[in-house]
Formats: structure tokens, sequence, C-alpha cells
């Protein structure tokens, strides 16, 4: 394989040119680390390279490979974002908070992918602790969008969905709280998916909203998500949120026909405020699901724009618990010279917090505040519920609902960050599939002014098959997923 | 009801958080923004409605009571900004 493809290739590509020894693991972990040095300086998708490390589990891999008895990823180089506790290698969240914090253990996530055979090239930049939709709040400066450095790459996972659609690695993992895989995906032109709530095990993933989080795939297929997903997935005694429910065998349903694939279009989802070029775009690729034998059925998500009041409650509300144990004693920032305890909770916590998550830490205290409760935080679990039924009153005439993941293609730098409340509207396709629990990917779709667009597919709870069936036969009818940023040919 | 930046630095206290005087105002203005954009929740008719804290209305295993990691003091304490003699330190906080 010449060696300028490899930054493009897939990972299902890559395995097996691996397998087959046409390509060491040492040459392609060299060929990606090359390539980090020469565009991230501009991209700013990295925030730490384990070069050395790297290059010494390439060497392993390569023994292994020799050996013929490596995992199901041996050799494949990937980038975890910085909110995986990954033990010895710094994992910040992109906080000034966790600046200085070097965990003591791997997230279960690290751990699987690991022993799997991936090897780690470094850790992608975010939004701080995941907070944001352009990943411009991090205490490390912006990601760039590879299409548009003038543009963001969406958020939180944007450094992620930067650096594979830049070639800086196949696979990349991400976190989606209220749409932070699948907004950087779409944006960003790559292929994401968060996993039903449960499906993967959420120890060491630092903590943000315990009932919204989950980690998932960020790829160039559906094919390498399946790949991904498959090793990521699976009950865990550290979780006792996740899920113990049997893992199926994602690729050997990709294949089959979706013939007679029922899906739901919801009617909310195409209002007359969806960009026109957006819903044509999306239109477009839904008529090729249909040529593939898929029928499209409307449907009704009737709370779809109460979806917003109740995330920005729910989610803030856990966060401002989750937050509360920073209070520089145990790990993380801590203020110089405190006078006394109270001084050093709050100078610690008001110094090594940005402005965005000092919002969500307030809104969320506030909704949880005695007299406030009720009136926020008991009455948005209430509407989430109602947000929950109408998926499954849709589910009753669908087996998947498709729109887009996001509201437009990626904007300018610095456009969005002073109106918090235009930055929330960014995740109106996405958060309720948080609320709800259920599988949603990103699928690029097609280029509006030469910037991605991503077609978004949400599922039935634990059925992340069927969507990544349906991911898979529309990508291998379109090539919209082989579209790459104009900088990938220059720079490679 | 308008927020007030009365009501913003008490939140602030109950989180502790410190505001600084000169931001007051604007952080006064966009929290009362935000909760604007979640006040609209009061319209939705939820009575009976179950309150949902967990998507799949999931009950947490419980794991057996047994030692699973032996231990790991130094390791844990190694990331802490202050110990002494295994401790966390902390301010004085009894005179």
């Amino acid at each position: 394989m010449a060696l300028d493809s490899l930054t493009a290739a897939t990972a299902t590509e890559l395995v097996s040119e691996l397998q087959a020894r046409r390509l060491s693991a040492t040459e392609l972990t060299e060929s990606c680390l090359n390539r980090i040095s020469a565009v991230n300086p501009e991209l700013n998708a990295v925030i730490t390279v384990c070069e050395e490390q790297a290059l010494k589990e390439a060497a392993e891999a390569d023994v292994m490979l020799q050996r013929g008895d490596g995992g199901p990823l041996t050799g494949l180089p990937l980038l975890h974002k910085d909110i995986f506790c990954t033990r010895g290698v710094a994992t910040t969240c992109s906080s000034k908070m966790l600046e200085n914090f070097v965990p003591p253990y791997d997230a279960t996530v690290v751990s699987r992918l690991r022993a799997a055979g991936t090897i780690m090239l470094g850790k992608t930049n975010m939004d701080e602790f995941a907070m944001g939709s352009s990943t411009e709040t991090s205490r490390f400066g912006v990601t760039r969008n590879p299409w548009n450095m003038d543009c963001v790459p969406g958020g939180s996972s944007g450094g992620a969905a930067a650096a594979v659609a830049a070639g800086f690695a196949p696979l990349g993992t991400g976190t989606d709280t209220g749409g932070s895989i699948r907004q950087p995906a779409s944006l960003c032109g790559i292929t994401g998916l968060k996993p039903t709530y449960g499906r993967v095990s959420r120890l060491g993933i630092i903590a943000f909203a315990s009932s919204l989080d989950q980690a998932g795939p960020m790829t160039r297929t559906a094919e390498d998500a399946a790949l991904m997903l498959q090793v990521m997935s699976g009950v865990d005694p550290g979780d006792s949120t996740s899920a113990d429910v049997e893992v199926p065998d994602f690729r050997s349903q990709m294949g089959d026909s979706i013939q007679g694939l029922r899906i739901g279009i919801p009617r909310q989802y195409f209002s007359p405020s969806l960009d026109t070029r957006m819903a044509q775009t999306i239109q477009a690729a839904l008529d090729e699901l249909v040529q593939e034998g898929a029928e499209l059925i409307d449907i009704d998500l009737p709370h779809t724009e109460q979806g917003i009041a109740t995330y920005y409650i729910i989610a803030p509300a856990e966060a401002s618990a989750n937050l509360s144990r920073y209070d520089g004693v145990r790990f993380g920032y801590r203020c110089g010279a405190p006078q006394d305890l109270t001084d050093l909770y709050e100078r610690s916590r008001t110094e090594g917090f940005g402005d965005e998550v000092k919002r969500r830490i307030l809104v969320g205290t506030y909704a949880l505040s005695a007299g406030f409760y009720d009136a926020y935080f008991k009455k948005a679990q209430q509407v989430r519920r109602l947000i929950s039924h109408d998926f499954k009153n849709a589910f009753e005439h669908c087996d998947v609902i498709a729109g887009p993941a996001a509201p437009g293609v990626a904007f300018g730098l610095g456009t969005k960050t002073q109106d918090p409340l235009a930055m929330y509207l960014e995740d109106i396709y996405t958060l309720s599939v948080n609320l709800a629990g259920l599988p949603g990917m990103s699928v690029p779709a097609g280029l509006i002014d030469d910037m991605p667009v991503g077609l978004q597919l949400i599922g039935r709870a634990f059925d992340e098959a069927t969507l990544l069936r349906a991911a898979h036969r529309f990508q291998l009818r379109t090539d919209h997923h082989r579209a790459r940023p104009a900088l990938a040919e220059v720079a490679s | 009801m308008p927020t007030t930046p009365a009501d913003v630095l008490s939140v602030a206290q109950l989180a502790r958080l410190r505001i600084e005087e000169s931001a007051l105002d604007d952080v006064t203005d966009r929290f009362g923004r935000i909760l604007d954009l979640v006040a609209e929740l009061q319209q939705i008719d939820t009575e009976g409605v179950e309150p949902m804290s967990n998507p799949h209305d999931m009950v947490q295993r419980l794991r057996t009571d047994a030692v699973t990691e032996g231990d790991q003091r130094l390791e844990l304490q190694a990331v802490a900004p202050a110990v002494e003699d295994g401790f966390f330190l902390v301010p004085r906080v009894i005179d």
C-alpha cells in the first residue's frame, strides 16, 4: 500500500493490510505521527502526543502480527478524547482544573481497546469537561475544522472528529452527552456513533452528566465503527449502569439488505425552520436509502422542541453534582495560599473552571436547590419521560428514525461564543436521543459549499446493529464518506 | 420571574464559586436567559408522569461486598495537590 494513502485508508482496509503483512504497524504508526506533526500545529486537534509509547506499542504489535496471534485491531493507531483516563498519560478534560492530572488507572474503554491491539497515538482536544458544541471552550485553544480552518469542528469531541478527518488516525474515541460525537462527526464529515446508554462502560470517563454520557467510535466508515464498537461494548463490573445485555456480532449483519426497513421521518425535524439546502441534502440521502429498499414513514416526535429545555436542566444538574468533587483537596487544581477551607474550595473552583463550566454548575445548582427542585429538576425528569415515550411510540411504526445531525454545516470560529443559547441550539437534533438513552449515529451525506453534512440515524435501544447496517448499505451506494478535506491532499 | 444579582450570588455560594463584582451583571444576564429558556417546560402538562432518572428505568446492580483492590494509597495520593504522612492537607479547620 502506498504510504501516502495510509492516512486516508479505512481501519478495515488497514487491518487486512496489517494481517497480510503488506504493511507494518510501525510504518503505519510513523505515518500517522508524521501527519500529526505536519498538520496539528495549525489544526490543534491533538493536545498530547505519545510518540515514544506509540512506537513501542507498534513494535510489539508487529511481533504479534508476525506470530499471527494479534487481536481484532492489532496494529491500528487510535486517538483518545482527553476525557478518558489513561494510566500515566495526562488526562485534562481540556480544563485548567485537570491540567496536571495523570490518572493512576485506565478507563475500561481504553483498556479494552488496548487489549484488542490498538496503539494509542495521543489525546484529542475537546470542550472543557465536554460542555460545548465547538471545541472553543478548551483550556488549550480552539481546534479548527480541516475543511475550513476558519470554522469550528463542532464539539465537544471536536479534536477527535478533526483528527480522523485530517488523517491523523483511522480511529478516535469520543463521548456524547447531548450530541458530542454526532455533531462534530457531522461538521467534519466522518462517521460517529453514540451507542445506547449502558452499552459501553463509563468507568474512567470523567463524568459530565451520568444518566446521559456514553462513549462511542469516531471513524471513517460504518464498518470501522462496528469494528471498534465490538471491542468497546459490554457489561463492566466497574460500572453499575453498564447494561448486562448481549452484544451481537455487529459486522456479521452489516452486509444484509435493508429491503423493507421502515425509516421514520419526524415532521418536527423537517420544519420550515430547517435550512433549505440542509433539507435537500438530507432528502437526497434518504432517497438513496429508498433505492436500497427502505421505506420512508412520517412520524411525530411532539416534544422535540422541549428537548432543549429538558436537557439544559438535567445535564447541568447532574454536572453540578459530578463536578462538586473538584475541591482542590484530593486531585486537580488547588489555589495558592488558601486562607481557610471555604477559601480553598471557592478559589480552586473559581480559578480552575472556565466560564461555560461555571455557568452550567450555577444553572444545575439552582435547579437542584430547595424550593426549585420540583419546578425544575423533577419537571425536567417528567418531560424526559414524555420524550422517551415519543420515541417508543414512533418505533411502533418504524425501525430507524432519520434526520439531520446538526442544524447546519460548521460555523465560523467565535461566531457563537458570546451567546450560549445559540450554541445550545446546535444540539436540537441530537440531545433528545441522549435523554431517551437510544443509539444514534451521524454518517456523511454530502457537502454544502464544500462543508460536510451529516445524516443522523436513530435506533431502538440496544439496536446499534440496524443503524450500522443501514449506514453501511448507504456507504456502499455513495462515496460521501470518501470525501476528504483539501488539506489532506496538500499536506500528506 | 426576573433573576437578580443577589439570586446569582446565593446560588454561587451554594456551588462554592465566586463571581467577580465586575462580571456579576453579565453572569446574571446570561443565567437569566438560560432560566427563561428552560421555563417553557412549565407549560407542559406532566400531571401523573413518573420522573425518569435512568433512560432504561434500570436499577443499578449491587456488587458483592468483597475487597477487589489492594492498598493503592501512594498511587492515588501521588495526584493530590498536598499530602503529608499519608494524609490530604487542608487549611486548619479548628483553631
